[in-house]
């Protein structure tokens, strides 16, 4: 006969531990004597780290999760604060707020936050028509929302940066009217749509695609106008996801590399952003240098996971 | 709700005018921001006709970088697929303490520049870095080589198959494993009988959005690479290189076959989705 | 007020939803739409609401032609099944919100709506509530909370599409009692839709019986049940045992049992008899007792017919001693229709 594995542990033996504390009927009552016959029941320690489960393979996968995670991602992400932190506070703040940095990060912050609020608005907007609405080509513009992820960025970045150039196709509208894209901030916001799109309209989609319609119905029945219902019911229900999707757009962008550096001019305090800061500063060996402005965008990464992590935590208390 | 009347309007619905509207916006915003940049790729590249554009594809430098880049993807996303179903394993089939960390941390890649992805292999790996004269001793090579590339790609697409089998996985709950337990089935055995047959679309579906990211990824591999044509040369590396020479029809030549990668993902990615509804991401990458 | 339902029709692409329904209600009336899954009762509320329009048939209220009118513009109180709670707001401001949403004149003072919200949270015992999310409440809440939002834009007419059906057993009793209260403490003309035939007949005025989009009987409680006027409504509305046979001359016959039936022609026939129907009688046919088990104040028997028919019946208590073996029964009363 074969023993049914229940796990790796050994399984804890099914005894009530406080049985002493039982009501009895009057005729049945125990004696302390008799309790103590009773054999001593081994109170099981309640495991610390993992609840029990029958399915096995725990610690292998486990092991090789943890294993690879600590030696790819978090072992690697400590070198730079380690790099950064072989200089004294002072050198670190001075280099981490110098002139040329702070310009950086204004770039890279600001130029994310705008493509990320007017991703926002149209992001919604996309989600809203390829959930509501029936058009054609639909499948097409469903499938094209996800571009932005499966085109290398170096390719969207060449791409942007000839149409958007005084020259380009669209460019070419934009200068007459005093508009210079490429080359410039506006160029970095442009790259940075592109980025954030999908972000938006995927965060948002499967939210607006389960909200009931029973909901909207209880508004229009209790009076609400078309525009009522969709100011005061669907965009404060879509208010969590929205800003879970911004906040990925805004992070992301904050990064970003491959499709600003084209499109950007990339003049210094004017036109570069933060990450190519960090590759000059290295293409110059100046690694502590690199290292701290690296430091200062991953706590900044750090901020914006935390910051997703709330949102989704706050949203959960409404369902 | 198609059938109400054209004489009324259900609560639910929005006035013609207004869709079409709508529609309209969301036409011209996806066609400045996605669609002009890939017909322009094309348009680029075939400036100077069709042949000049496949001549410029065939140099031995962009054969080369194609070689490299399919080498790099060939490595890092079945690497990826291993770790993701591990971790899968590992998240959505037990309970622990600090389940949501973990979780966190898998993701964290994600959330980091790629610049900084690249940055923290030449800090370990580099000439000046943790191991750079043990290295230099032994005459291995990691960063300007091979070897860098990779642990740079496999960084940035660390998450991408984790990411999808996680909630899908969770979704299944554990009951089906469990009862091939109970009959007696080995842990490896209810793995591949039970729950691989389950999961494997949501993994062809992580393995396709991790394939694009591995061949496509800039920043990180151009922090390491060092840009030794014909070498180190990645596909996105080289388009960067012919695009600053001004070579625009090689540059755009080798963008076009990103593209058609593009492309062909989009196209796999919608036919799964419609083949197999329950494979949707569940939030963007 | 008054509503009225001619001749409405509604297909929903090549099924019928709804096929020439006429209904009247009284103002001040508690009717209960009751039918099978499917049959067309949601469709027919949901037309009254102004959240479907029909294809052909007008909705009048109070004589006046709402047929095409929309959802905001009736004045409708409307019940989901799943309540349909704003989730993002708290108790209050869900029930306030039909107020909140009037515009100029007609939007109440914000004192006037607070004290409007505090009389609804009253009504359904709900006191002290107010500041919660729905997501702090348990079902039979969140159902008080959705009557109390659909009564505070004073409806005139309350619509409730299942509404006990998400509910476990004692919560579904109790709030049974507690509408029938609100109806008759706010004297609102009511309609609610069910497939609980016991929730129907417990809590309606009248019940109006539907089946695959038709209208088959509209009746009080007692006559439905005790007088059916289609062979549905006699199976779908109380317990039947099922007989089908002939009627000749008068008479019904199938196997054993016999029943006048002198309304109706010679031919194929179905005859219902309630369990309670049957009694002991020695001019009877011939059963033999299955089982007879006491439950509460009554016996449940099971017989079988000497050519094989199972048959329930149902007796007083005291009698339950005399169910064994074969005994003679008669049928008391039946329900005959022509198949």
């Amino acid at each position: 006969m074969s023993v049914i594995p229940l796990g790796d542990r050994d399984v804890a033996p099914l005894a009530p531990r406080c049985w002493r504390f039982w009501t009895l009927d009057d005729d049945q009552t125990m004696t302390a004597d008799t309790a103590d016959q009773r054999p001593p029941v081994q109170t099981v320690r309640k495991p610390f780290f993992r609840k029990r489960s029958a399915i096995p393979g725990f610690g292998l996968t486990m092991g090789v999760t943890l294993t690879i995670l600590s030696l790819l991602v978090l072992i690697p992400l400590s070198a730079v604060v380690l790099k950064a932190a072989q200089q004294s506070p002072a050198e670190f703040w001075a280099v981490a707020t110098s002139e040329r940095a702070m310009a950086a990060y204004r770039l890279s912050f600001g130029a994310a936050f705008v493509a990320a609020a007017i991703n926002g608005v149209f992001g919604v907007l996309t989600a809203w028509v390829l959930v509501r609405y029936e058009f054609p080509l639909k499948t097409l513009v469903n499938a094209l929302v996800d571009l932005p992820f499966a085109l290398p960025t170096a390719v969207a970045g060449i791409a942007l940066a000839t149409l958007y150039a005084p020259t380009g196709w669209v460019g070419q509208f934009l200068t007459p009217l005093g508009i210079k894209a490429a080359y410039n901030p506006v160029g970095v916001v442009i790259a940075l749509i592109f980025i954030g799109l999908p972000f938006v309209v995927r965060t948002v989609e499967p939210v607006l695609r389960d909200a009931a319609a029973d909901v909207e119905e209880a508004a229009a029945s209790l009076g609400a106008s078309r525009i009522q219902t969709i100011a005061r019911i669907i965009l404060p229900a879509l208010g969590p996801a929205w800003l879970t999707g911004f906040a990925m757009a805004f992070a992301r962008g904050v990064g970003e590399y491959g499709s600003v550096i084209f499109i950007a001019g990339n003049m210094p305090y004017r036109s570069e952003i933060a990450p190519l800061l960090i590759i000059i500063q290295l293409e110059q060996f100046e690694y502590t240098r690199a290292a701290t402005i690296a430091v200062v965008m991953l706590a900044v990464s750090f901020l914006m996971l935390l910051i997703i992590n709330a949102i989704q935590a706050w949203a959960r208390r409404f369902d | 709700m198609g059938a109400a009347s054209s004489k009324a309007r259900g609560a639910t619905d929005d006035p013609a005018w207004a869709k079409i509207l709508l529609i309209g916006a969301v036409f011209v915003f996806l066609a400045l921001v996605l669609i002009l940049p890939l017909v322009a790729v094309f348009a680029e590249a075939l400036r100077k006709g069709l042949d000049a554009a496949i001549l410029a594809a065939r140099q031995p430098d962009a054969l080369a970088a194609v070689k490299l880049t399919l080498l790099t993807a060939a490595i890092a996303v079945p690497f990826n697929a291993v770790f993701g179903l591990c971790a899968a394993w590992a998240i959505a089939k037990h309970d622990f303490r600090g389940k949501a960390l973990l979780i966190t941390l898998i993701d964290l890649p994600f959330s980091v520049s790629p610049v900084v992805a690249g940055l923290i292999y030449v800090l370990i790996f580099g000439l000046q870095g943790w191991f750079g004269e043990w290295l230099l001793d032994n005459d291995i090579r990691i960063i300007f080589a091979v070897p860098g590339i990779v642990l740079a790609t496999v960084f940035v697409t660390f998450p991408f198959v984790a990411r999808e089998l996680i909630p899908l996985m969770q979704e299944q709950g554990t009951s089906e494993e469990e009862a091939a337990i109970s009959m007696g089935a080995s842990g490896l055995y209810t793995f591949w009988r039970v729950t691989a047959p389950n999961v494997r679309w949501g993994l062809l579906y992580g393995v396709l959005l991790c394939n694009a990211r591995a061949m496509g990824e800039f920043g990180a591999v151009s922090v390491v690479s060092g840009h030794i044509r014909g070498l180190t040369n990645t596909m996105p590396l080289h388009v960067e290189i012919l695009y600053n020479e001004y070579d625009f029809v090689g540059a755009f030549a080798v963008a076009a076959l990103l593209c058609l990668l593009a492309v062909v993902t989009l196209v796999l990615k919608t036919a799964l989705e419609i083949a197999q509804p329950d494979v949707r991401g569940r939030r963007g990458h | 007020m008054t509503i009225a339902i001619r001749s409405v029709e509604k297909q929903f692409g090549r099924y019928p939803a709804l096929n020439k329904v006429d209904l009247e209600i009284a103002d001040g009336e508690l009717l209960a739409l009751l039918g099978p899954s499917g049959s067309g009762k949601t469709t027919l509320l949901r037309t009254i609401a102004g959240l479907e329009f029909p294809d052909a048939g007008q909705v009048l209220f109070d004589g006046q032609d709402v047929t095409y009118a929309s959802a905001a513009a009736r004045r409708v109180g409307f019940v989901f099944q799943q309540y349909a709670l704003f989730k993002h707001m708290t108790v209050a401001k869900n029930i306030a919100f039909g107020l909140d949403v009037r515009k100029g004149k007609d939007k109440p003072s914000k004192a006037e709506i607070a004290r409007r919200v505090e009389e609804l949270l009253k009504l359904v015992e709900l006191e002290g509530l107010g500041g919660r999310y729905p997501s702090q409440l348990s079902g039979g809440q969140r159902q008080r909370v959705a009557l109390s939002r659909a009564l505070a834009v004073q409806p005139s007419v309350l619509l409730l599409d299942e509404p006990f059906g998400a509910l476990d057993a004692t919560v579904r009793k109790s709030l049974r009692r507690e509408l029938r209260r609100v109806h008759d403490a706010t004297g609102v003309t009511t309609i609610f839709v069910t497939h609980d035939q016991e929730e129907a007949l417990e809590l309606a005025d009248r019940v109006a019986i539907l089946n695959n989009g038709r209208i088959e009987q509209i009746g009080t409680p007692d006559q439905v049940h005790d007088a059916p006027e289609t062979a549905f409504v006699c199976g779908f509305v109380g317990e039947a045992n099922r007989f089908d046979g002939q009627v000749s001359g008068g008479r019904f016959n199938a196997g054993a049992l016999t029943v006048p039936a002198s309304a109706l022609k010679d031919g194929a026939a179905t005859a219902y008899v309630r369990p309670h129907d049957f009694a002991l009688d020695e001019a009877g046919f011939e059963v033999l007792i299955e089982r007879a088990q006491v439950q509460g104040a009554l016996t449940a028997v099971t017989a079988l017919t000497s050519d094989g028919r199972r048959l329930e019946i149902s007796a007083s208590r005291a009698d339950a001693d005399r169910f064994t073996g074969a005994v003679k029964i008669v049928a008391r009363k039946a329900h005959v229709y022509a198949a």
